[in-house]
């Protein structure tokens, strides 16, 4: 252990591998210090883990009626309590969090390469170029977002991957102004230079040198915002919008639970308290990986 | 020389402000015609066949032919686009289907119960976010300042609509606290002549004091909820200005000059937050008025949120583009609003 230690904490490493896993667990131990990240990781963890091992962990797939069950109180037989047609809820939270990270992996997947394409190729072209991408990214920047989603959805249809695509397609332009801000610095350095001056040809240089520098900014970018993106998500599934019944999708969950609150209390409440742990440990998560990565941004 | 430096910052100060009321006034029109190109293309390209929507599968093909010049599908997309703006400047927003009635006049009916909402929300959030993100950052790393970093973190994460519908359960069918769902009590239900259509303003304005409590009384709620988001917001920003400003040397001037404590926070450090806090505030007021979506369907509240989503679930696009582009326009007027105050107020923004 200690030699592992010693490995990567000494002073000269040997190999560019040893330099990166350096860094690497110099960051870790930054960001082990800060409690509520480690927090906002260990619930972030738990919503992985859970909708990996969903199938092992629960009894049913949350789908079919079972009538004979219907609103049980949560007990040791049921922990959070049976729904309206006898489904187990903790099974369904469970199965949620798959469609929880579905959409937070499909916005990321969609909204990152959008963003970052768009905001390097600007700040490191610059000029004319810059300014009519910038222009088009104050546009989408100062559109509503639920509205348009709303407007969206409408016309594509209800259903999570419309929901999905909505949200992307309203929410690509913060990570286009972070990804040149980045790129405008890295421009004009000295590793640029050296590559232009090889004859690199400037799709590559944008490709493998520039936009990687640009990643860890939009991706603490992205993790603060997911909780977001989650609220959004869960608020087209509560109008009907998003995930259509009956996939266990948390906030149309909340939505079919809404009748039951006067009296069975358990039916909406636990769903809303999956997605607010979820946003919450993202949170953290985005505050903490902010601290470490941009010390500077601390107060 | 630092006169004539002076002389020079003040002249292209004053050269900057008409330069950057043009920048504004060029990114609203952008944006503007950004966001009615996307309802265009949401209405009018993205369906199978707009006119099969209007005349139905049955209908024979001379009708057909008829609709689809009247809608003026035959002409070039960029003529056809340019006729839709000319509608829009118009007003004219087409009819409902649902209510039969043209979409601008219904839109005039619900927006005044969604402004009343945002407004009192907006305002809820700036008195409760504002003192509270002061006392964080003046009581820095102690308990007050913890209990605002944790309750902002709570309301950033919690979904609005749910925790509306706990706050409905516990204030008002277990405590009998506030009233409940809607505006007003259906006994009071269009006994005020509505002159503004905001509630508390046209009660306000006929003495029915009566009518006013009970409005507040279905108010409350719902604006609470909805300020959430926007105290967090504004308790963390806050919260962060005031650090920046207390950091600074001026106010270290001041401690040594003997200026008591509430003074070098109220009106040296506070003052210049102030002038930052009008772009945040304009931001939330903002996001509040279309993020009264969610609100709006758990409280019932007959706002232009609700009027959305219920033409929505209709299939009434005339309704559900009219509503958006209304509250789309709101909120980029708001936000380069709020910008230009923000550049007009504070010299130091070149």
């Amino acid at each position: 252990m200690s030699a592992v230690r010693a490995w990567l904490l000494t002073d000269i490493p040997q190999s560019r591998r040893q330099a990166q896993c350096q860094r690497l667990f110099l960051a870790w131990l930054v960001f082990r210090r800060n409690g509520s990240a480690v927090a906002g990781i260990a619930i972030v963890a738990t919503l992985v883990a859970g909708a990996l091992l969903a199938p092992w962990i629960t009894g049913s797939a949350g789908v079919t009626p079972d009538l004979g069950n219907r609103l049980h109180a949560p007990g040791l037989a049921h922990w959070f309590g049976t729904d309206e047609l006898g489904r187990d809820i903790f099974d369904r939270v469970m199965w949620g969090s798959r469609i929880t990270l579905y959409i937070v992996g499909l916005v990321s997947v969609i909204v990152v390469p959008i963003g970052l394409a768009i905001g390097v190729v600007a700040g490191y072209v610059g000029g004319w170029v810059d300014s009519a991408l910038m222009r088009l990214t104050d546009v989408f920047l100062a559109f509503p977002r639920l509205i348009l989603a709303l407007a969206f959805v409408a016309a594509l249809g209800p259903g999570l991957e419309n929901a999905v695509l909505a949200i992307a397609l309203t929410s690509w332009s913060p990570y286009a102004r972070i990804a040149r801000a980045e790129a405008l610095t890295l421009r004009r350095s000295d590793f640029i230079l050296a590559a232009r001056s090889q004859g690199i040809p400037h799709l590559q240089i944008i490709v493998s040198h520039v936009a990687p520098m640009c990643i860890s900014s939009v991706i603490v970018r992205l993790t603060l915002d997911m909780a977001g993106i989650i609220l959004t998500a869960a608020g087209l599934g509560f109008l009907g919008l998003g995930a259509q019944p009956p996939t266990p999708e948390w906030g149309a969950m909340i939505a079919l639970g809404r009748e039951y609150l006067l009296d069975q209390w358990w039916v909406p409440a636990f769903p809303g308290i999956a997605i607010l742990v979820v946003s919450l440990g993202f949170n953290l998560l985005g505050d903490g990986l902010r601290d470490v990565l941009d010390p500077k941004s601390r107060d | 020389m630092i006169g004539s430096q002076l002389q020079q910052g003040r002249s292209s100060l004053l050269g900057h402000v008409p330069r950057r009321i043009a920048g504004t006034a060029l990114s609203l029109v952008l944006t503007f015609v950004g966001l009615t190109a996307v309802t265009f293309v949401i209405a009018r390209v993205m369906p199978a066949d707009p006119v099969l929507a209007i005349v139905g599968d049955r209908a024979h093909q001379d009708v057909y032919d008829a609709v689809y010049r009247e809608l003026g599908l035959d002409q070039p997309m960029l003529v056809q686009y340019l006729r839709y703006l000319g509608q829009l400047f118009a007003g004219d927003l087409g009819v409902s289907i649902m209510t039969a009635q043209p979409v601008l006049d219904d839109l005039l009916r619900f927006f005044p119960a969604t402004l009343e909402l945002a407004t009192v929300a907006t305002l809820l959030g700036v008195f409760a976010g504002v003192p509270l993100g002061v006392l964080a950052a003046v009581r820095q790393g102690r308990w007050a300042d913890h209990l605002v970093r944790v309750v902002g973190l709570f309301g950033y994460s919690v979904p609005v609509f749910w925790l509306g519908m706990l706050a409905l359960f516990v204030f008002y069918a277990k405590l009998g606290w506030v009233a409940g769902p809607g505006r007003i009590d259906i006994f009071y239900e269009g006994m005020v002549e509505p002159v503004t259509g905001l509630i508390l303003v046209d009660s306000a304005l006929a003495r029915e004091w009566d009518i006013f409590r009970n409005a507040i009384g279905h108010l409350v709620l719902p604006a609470a909820i909805l300020g959430i988001h926007s105290f967090a917001y504004l308790a963390r920003m806050t919260r962060h200005f005031m650090l920046e400003q207390l950091g600074q040397e001026y106010i270290l001037t001041a401690r040594v000059k003997g200026v008591p404590e509430g003074a070098v926070i109220w009106r040296h450090a506070f003052r210049n937050v102030l002038v930052q806090l009008i772009t945040i505030v304009g931001l939330t007021y903002a996001s509040l008025l279309e993020g009264s979506v969610l609100t709006e369907t758990v409280f019932a509240w007959p706002g232009i949120g609700q009027y959305i989503t219920s033409s929505l679930f209709n299939n009434d696009m005339n309704a559900v583009l009219g509503g958006t582009i209304v509250v789309g326009t709101c909120f980029v007027a708001i936000n380069m609003g709020s910008d230009l105050l923000y550049r007009l107020v504070d010299p130091r923004v070149r």
